[in-house]
């Protein structure tokens, strides 16, 4: 029973151009609590570049993105000076990259990874530290002697994976993911959606997926938007979307899935 | 006993005194003249010039001889006595495009107006060695003047390219902003092209030499061709204030490099051809080349273009680049370090002993 | 010891630098004081000394010095290594000032890797020659990026470095150089200093000011300032030590060189800061490898 009366995520008319092309354009919506929002289209649709302003990656040309925070309530999160949105993004979001490389500090070890939120914040405890990353490490199944090894030494899903506790470790309220199963063994892949379901029911994360992949959508997301040349053709519940497309688009993409 | 050592003060003059022993060396030999190193060495001379940024002949020859003909060490010496020259005005920019031209080539015409001039170049010669010049007074008078006085005024080939807007033109920065001075101001990033091109042209010829070859190797997408390279005298002009217009003051010999490169254009840009450049104190193509190669990967960033060589880096680049700082910082490990030593030593004692305890209790279980 | 000399360079000015100059340079150097531990850009000038060599502390007390400061310098702490005799003769050459190798005596001191053992009072100045002044760089070398850092206090990453060391080495494996924390907001390096000598900084009665010549940075540890070595609660910040004392005056307390006897692992102990141990023999203290000495 949602009892709350301020959406988490409110956007409104967003949209990004570069030159004299649009990225995405007249995006709106709102997200609640313990929501997951998927964004799904091909690549070119403006689903990747949508992302990148939602969390505050760049900076929009038009709209705004209205955060419910912690302490102030709502705000434009572009309104917010560049320090209080920094924070913002090491502590109350995460950000789960396509590329763990690129989530991921590869010269220092999985604890290391884990416990950087933490010791950005100022905890000062080694031991501490070390006990919170252990525990974060077995939430997402992996192997805490593991703890001291690179994520170089990891396989692509357990840099994933670690990429992923490394964002929760601060207990965030919103997950941004850009194609989270992205280049991981079909098995692979299914261990971690498995495992992200579980972590948003269990945790309360609201999060915004973008996928291509209409599988991963139907797994993860509440409700559904779908885009095409920078604009959302349709959005609803995922279920209604994918099991009835009202637009030719979604029509298409959904009966593009290869049946096994 | 122990006794601790003192005396670095007479340590370090014996070593004056040694060094200056062996800058002169045998004294049944004659000794080198500043004029001999000015006008027979004009080429180790325009280095020092160009990089110690003090354009003066007679200077930096003396600088040569007294750094015994190391060049580095040489520059070190002009760049410390500009410190402290008083400035008293600041010049006119100088119109190469007006140069008293003594050499000037172009590789992307055939011919033009004004010609292939090949000046004084080691371009064409077979390195072979010529001993005849082991032995001193060989030379033979000058049979014809070969020195060359062009005809008319020699248009750029930039300006050529212009005419049909095939060329990007150059912006200078908002109409009277001042130009910052690498030698006042520290270095800042993002550093404008002004400031790039001001801290290439001191930059170690030997480092822009190996960054400009990486980018034609691959290191960098430069397609480069040379556009023009033209060596001669200008007139250097500053508008004195009470008399409100321009006054020559002297002249220089530069050498300047026009580096042409393709571009592909953009949603807003046409494709058009654009632009490296180079310049040189002195008769110096090697660096103005590698300066102008250097030059255009560092515009990656503003025209559009995927970073990803070092040559494309501005900070790895402009940082570096000075040789001043890395001999400096590269030599400077010559000095005692053993304070900060004795706690590395400590460190790895105790590591070490602590190890060997994990290990006796380890093999103990 | 002390020595007043008459000016001797011709055609300089008073402490080799330009007027304008060392206008900039305090400029910079009160801003630094201004804003404790924050590291200001200045325009570093060439000097007749090269880079790497101790330029901005060299521009730094060429900034400050005046007709009656008494100078000493200090390099591993002796006065007596090649590269202190060099800039001291420098100094008495550009400026004619009294130069001291008394620690009490002096009222600018310039140093490369040590404060000097005794506590320095009200009214001096500790000069530090520093080679690399960016606390982040090894970890980001971007200079864009770590300035950055320091505007928004995201130090983070320096802790990620520490656990790191603990994870791999059971303790935190920085010897010298070791960052600290000023006035609870800049992130500092104090240059090559052993970490011995990092609680002095802390609360010091003197004006504490760091020249960075090639890097082009001054930064400042005004009197009285909190400075706080960078640690875990449960891996506290610890100082050096050793079995033996000096061997020259028995001090047990003070920063030791380590010098080779022999070829076989022979080894004795003396005191890096020269003048403290020799104040030590002159008062009567005396090391296992001492002789007694007369007072001079």
């Amino acid at each position: 029973m949602n009892i709350e009366t301020t959406p988490l995520l409110s956007v409104q008319s967003l949209g990004k151009d570069y030159g004299g092309k649009i990225g995405c354009t007249d995006v709106s919506f709102d997200l609640w609590p313990g929501e997951v929002l998927g964004i799904v289209g091909e690549s070119g649709s403006g689903k990747t570049t949508l992302l990148n302003c939602l969390s505050a990656q760049f900076e929009p040309s038009r709209g705004k993105v209205v955060y419910d925070t912690r302490v102030d309530g709502p705000r434009n999160i572009f309104d917010m000076s560049e320090s209080e949105r920094r924070l913002l993004m090491r502590t109350d979001w995460g950000l789960v990259r396509q590329n763990p490389r690129d989530g991921l500090r590869l010269g220092v070890s999985a604890g290391a990874n884990v416990g950087e939120r933490l010791m950005a914040i100022g905890a000062r405890n080694y031991g501490e530290i070390r006990g919170v990353a252990s525990e974060w490490l077995e939430k997402v199944e992996i192997d805490t002697n593991r703890i001291d090894d690179r994520p170089t030494t990891f396989s692509g899903g357990m840099q994933q994976r670690l990429q992923i506790a490394r964002n929760l470790v601060t207990n965030p309220r919103l997950m941004f993911m850009d194609e989270p199963t992205g280049g991981l063994d079909v098995s692979v892949q299914a261990r971690l959606l498995d495992l992200l379901r579980g972590l948003v029911t269990r945790l309360g994360l609201s999060a915004i997926v973008v996928t291509h992949d209409l599988a991963v959508a139907r797994l993860l997301a509440h409700r559904l938007m779908v885009m095409k040349d920078g604009r959302v053709v349709e959005q609803g519940l995922t279920d209604q979307v994918l099991d009835d497309p009202q637009h030719a688009y979604t029509q298409l993409l959904v009966s593009s899935i290869l049946q096994p | 006993m122990y006794v601790a050592v003192k005396g670095g003060e007479k340590a370090i003059e014996n070593a004056h005194s040694l060094l200056a022993e062996e800058r002169r060396g045998d004294t049944s030999i004659p000794e080198l003249t500043i004029s001999q190193i000015k006008t027979q060495m004009t080429l180790a001379v325009d280095r020092v010039m160009t990089e110690g940024s003090l354009y003066d002949r007679d200077l930096a020859a003396l600088a040569i001889k007294q750094a015994r003909g190391d060049l580095v060490e040489a520059i070190f010496l002009l760049r410390a006595f500009r410190t402290t020259l008083p400035r008293f005005a600041t010049s006119e920019p100088i119109d190469t495009g007006a140069m008293h031209v003594r050499r000037r080539i172009s590789a992307t015409f055939k011919d033009l107006p004004g010609g292939q001039v090949l000046g004084p170049t080691f371009d064409y010669t077979h390195r072979l060695l010529d001993f005849s010049l082991m032995d001193d007074g060989n030379e033979t008078e000058a049979q014809q003047d070969l020195s060359f006085e062009p005809g008319e005024a020699l248009p750029r080939v930039s300006k050529i390219l212009n005419h049909e807007g095939l060329i990007q033109q150059e912006h200078p920065d908002a109409d009277d902003a001042a130009v910052p001075d690498l030698t006042r101001e520290p270095l800042d990033f993002p550093a404008g092209r002004a400031v790039r091109l001001q801290n290439l042209a001191r930059g170690d010829e030997g480092f822009l030499l190996a960054l400009g070859y990486s980018s034609q190797r691959g290191y960098g997408n430069n397609h480069p061709f040379a556009g023009e390279i033209r060596m001669g005298e200008v007139e250097v002009e500053i508008v004195p204030e009470d008399l409100g217009f321009a006054v020559v003051i002297g002249e220089m010999t530069v050498t300047e490099c026009e580096q042409v490169n393709q571009f592909k254009g953009s949603a807003v840009e046409p494709p058009q051809f654009t632009r490296g450049y180079g310049l040189a104190f002195g008769h110096s193509e090697r660096k103005a080349m590698a300066m102008a190669l250097v030059d255009r990967s560092l515009r990656s960033a503003e025209l559009g273009e995927e970073v990803e060589n070092p040559a494309q880096d501005e900070e790895f680049v402009l940082y570096h680049s000075d040789n001043v700082e890395a001999s400096g910082f590269v030599q400077h490990l010559k000095l005692p370090h053993y304070v900060d030593f004795q706690g590395e030593l400590e460190m790895v004692r105790n590591l070490r002993a602590e190890q060997q305890q994990m290990n006796h209790k380890k093999a103990g279980e | 010891m002390s020595q007043a000399q008459t000016q001797s360079l011709e055609g300089y000015n008073f402490a080799y630098l330009d007027e304008q100059t060392k206008r900039m340079i305090r400029r910079a150097i009160l801003k630094a004081v201004a804003i404790p531990g924050y590291q200001v850009p200045f325009g570093s000038r060439e000097m007749p000394l090269p880079y790497g060599w101790g330029t901005g502390g060299i521009q730094v007390t060429a900034g400050v010095i005046g007709a009656s400061d008494t100078l000493k310098v200090i390099d591993q702490g002796a006065d007596d290594t090649t590269n202190a005799v060099s800039i001291r003769r420098f100094f008495a050459r550009t400026t004619g000032v009294s130069t001291t190798e008394r620690t009490e005596d002096a009222s600018i001191i310039q140093t490369r890797h040590r404060i000097p053992e005794r506590a320095l009072s009200e009214g001096q100045i500790l000069v530090y020659q520093v080679p690399i002044p960016e606390a982040l760089r090894w970890l980001e070398p971007r200079e864009t990026e770590t300035r950055k850092m320091h505007a928004l206090e995201e130090y983070g990453v320096m802790h990620v470095k520490l656990y790191e060391d603990i994870a791999r080495f059971g303790r935190i494996a920085t010897s010298y150089d070791y960052p600290v924390v000023v006035n609870d907001r800049y992130l500092m390096r104090p240059s090559p200093i052993p970490k011995f000598d990092n609680p002095k900084m802390d609360n010091m009665p003197a004006l504490q000011l760091f020249g960075a010549g090639r890097e082009k940075r001054i930064y400042a540890i005004p009197p009285y300032t909190k400075v706080k070595s960078l640690d875990f609660d449960d891996h506290p910040f610890e100082i050096q030590k050793w079995d033996d004392c000096c061997a020259l005056c028995g001090a047990k307390d003070s920063y030791l060189d380590e010098v080779v006897m022999d070829d076989e692992g022979g080894r004795m102990f003396v005191c890096s800061d020269t003048d403290y141990c020799e104040d030590r023999r002159v008062e009567g203290h005396i090391g296992p490898m001492g002789t007694p000495q007369a007072a001079e």
